[in-house]
């Protein structure tokens, strides 16, 4: 008796602490409604125009076929009430390719350590302009294919924005929060928020730079799984 | 070395010296246009060289403009250096010789203040190294002024033109101040707070609340890192505008009374008239970089025309007050600059119980 009662909350006890019991799981997708403006053409250096066989654009509207709007970066306005969240020890990587920084727009948590790294071959800055009490601006040199840099922010931001002053047209944004659960649409508009959302009531935003916000309230409870849809539009000229 | 007589070549050197402080503002504004003041991230090194040894092959894009914006600098540190030694050497007026003393003391401020906008990353003294490279600028060309062997023959300006003084010096100070305005939107590095010229987002006016600067920023598709547009920013655009129309103004009524109270040709009314010309080319200029979405060459070229305003009303204001400033003393109080028609007279006439 005594031992399957231990098990019992053994079991319970690493349900919560695995997260696998009891979660709620939040994904979705952002349509944009309308037709954006057509991107502009970055004009590059010589040594950059070398790592592109065809023009490229910005990105400020990445539109699926069907209406699916990338790079808008979702997240709860609020994380589960009364928990705190260490950060996670994985390191995202905000990467410098043919001069592009990739991804336009990442997430990480406050303290999360996540990497620069510069791929290619040539030299590069990265300049981050946090505007947050506690977050610093950095601007450091990254002259070698290959370096790494390790940051982090310690203040919730959104968005940081990263540039290089070296090359103007390269710009990105990272969303820094005190909980995990956010996350980016990809380039069909889709997103799924960590599966491992205990139930409650929260705000969903859906924040595009160029879109605007757009937020949601939801109620989760144990084990749903809830589809949370956002439209944005295409900003109106007056 | 003579103490005696002016040097025309100390003169040149200075006009020399002063020029190339004009030109070092426009490398240091193609910098800015270019949004290349962080492009190298050290000081006084550059990515960790001697930034005299620094390869060329590394001159790569806003290294480039950042790169050479510093060896400029270095350049007229330079120049600055070896005219204040020469005046100190060669200048018999001990004023004339603290002039050039400050403008030294002033290039190697400049210098340290572009460094620690650098390292410091901090815009507010990018501000400020603009706002003093100006200052820079008018220092050194008065001072190549007052070194010129022509300086003690010009003519004094009478008593009933001395109403033209504040007016020339008030709208030389606005025009300081249109450049400092200037420099506060370029060191936003937020781009064009207003996109279209004359109208303002379509209006007379534009709307500067919250939603409205939330839906200009959402309408910019920029092609450069620059940062969102604020109410503050559009506020600042707008107060440029509006000073440039009391310049221009100031500058035509400045033109236009000199000439009537000095006669066409005092060198006052003649800068005055090269003035109008300059501040015309300068608006033009400002309705141009709008309507070019910024394009950093007419960017900067619209800095390097401030930098010649200011510079001609700055010349207009010293000649205007030279003899009020006690400015007239010439080099020796008998001897006459060598080669200047009519200035033995003249400066005896003027030298006098402040020679």
């Amino acid at each position: 008796m005594k031992t399957s009662a231990l098990g019992i909350v053994l079991a319970v006890a690493g349900g919560v602490v695995s997260g696998t019991v009891a979660a709620a799981e939040i994904g979705g997708k952002v349509t944009l409604k309308g037709t954006p403006p057509a991107e502009r053409t970055v004009e590059f250096d010589a040594l950059c125009g070398k790592l592109h066989t065809a023009p490229q654009t910005t990105r400020h509207f990445v539109v699926g076929t069907d209406g699916g709007l990338a790079n808008v970066f979702v997240y709860l306005k609020e994380g589960p009430a009364g928990k705190t969240y260490p950060p996670p020890a994985k390191m995202p990587v905000l990467d410098q390719v043919n001069c592009f920084y990739e991804p336009y727009v990442m997430g990480v948590m406050t303290n999360q350590k996540f990497q620069i790294k510069n791929s290619d071959p040539l030299m590069h800055n990265v300049h981050a302009t946090p505007k947050e009490a506690g977050n610093r601006e950095f601007n450091i040199g990254q002259p070698v294919k290959g370096m790494v840099t390790e940051k982090s922010f310690a203040s919730r931001e959104v968005l940081v924005r990263f540039k290089c002053d070296v090359h103007p047209w390269m710009f990105a944004y990272v969303g820094v929060l005190e909980h995990p659960y956010f996350a980016v649409t990809d380039k069909d508009g889709k997103f799924a928020l960590p599966a491992d959302l205990p139930a409650g009531k929260y705000t969903v935003v859906a924040y595009h730079l160029k879109a605007g916000e757009a937020s949601q309230e939801i109620t989760v409870a144990e084990g749903d799984k809830k589809a949370v849809n956002f439209t944005l539009e295409v900003p109106a000229a007056r | 070395m003579t103490r005696s007589t002016p040097n025309p070549w100390l003169a040149r050197f200075a006009w020399v010296t002063a020029a190339a402080t004009l030109g070092l503002i426009c490398v240091g504004g193609l910098v800015t246009s270019r949004g290349a003041g962080l492009a190298v991230p050290d000081w006084p090194n550059t990515y960790g060289y001697n930034m005299f040894f620094f390869p060329i092959s590394q001159w790569v894009g806003g290294i480039f403009y950042e790169h050479t914006h510093r060896l400029a600098a270095a350049g007229v540190g330079l120049l600055t250096a070896v005219l204040a030694v020469w005046v100190w050497l060669a200048e018999p007026r001990a004023w004339v010789r603290w002039l050039a003393g400050a403008a030294f003391g002033g290039v190697v401020l400049q210098g340290v203040l572009g460094g620690l906008r650098v390292t410091l990353i901090a815009d507010e003294l990018g501000v400020v190294h603009a706002a003093l490279a100006q200052l820079f600028l008018v220092w050194v060309a008065a001072l190549a002024l007052f070194l010129s062997p022509g300086w003690p023959s010009l003519p004094p300006v009478p008593a009933a033109a001395r109403s033209l003084r504040p007016l020339l010096l008030g709208t030389t100070v606005l025009v300081f101040g249109q450049l400092v305005l200037g420099a506060l939107m370029r060191h936003q590095h937020a781009g064009l707070a207003i996109p279209d010229f004359p109208l303002a987002y379509g209006r007379l006016w534009p709307s500067m609340d919250a939603e409205a600067i939330a839906r200009y920023n959402q309408l910019r598709l920029e092609t450069t890192a620059v940062r969102p547009i604020t109410a503050f920013q559009v506020g600042l655009q707008m107060a440029h505008r509006l000073v440039a129309l009391g310049i221009v103004a100031g500058i035509v009524v400045s033109a236009r009374r000199a000439s009537r109270l000095l006669g066409r040709a005092h060198p006052v009314t003649r800068l005055a008239r090269v003035w109008v010309g300059v501040v015309l080319v300068q608006f033009g200029l400002g309705a141009v970089t709008i309507w070019t979405e910024k394009s950093a060459d007419l960017t900067t070229a619209h800095v390097g025309v401030g930098a010649v305003t200011l510079l001609l009303g700055a010349l207009a204001c010293v000649i205007a007050c030279r003899d009020m400033l006690g400015l007239t003393r010439v080099w020796d109080a008998h001897a006459p600059p060598a080669g200047v028609a009519g200035s033995g007279a003249l400066a005896a006439r003027l030298t006098g119980p402040s020679a």
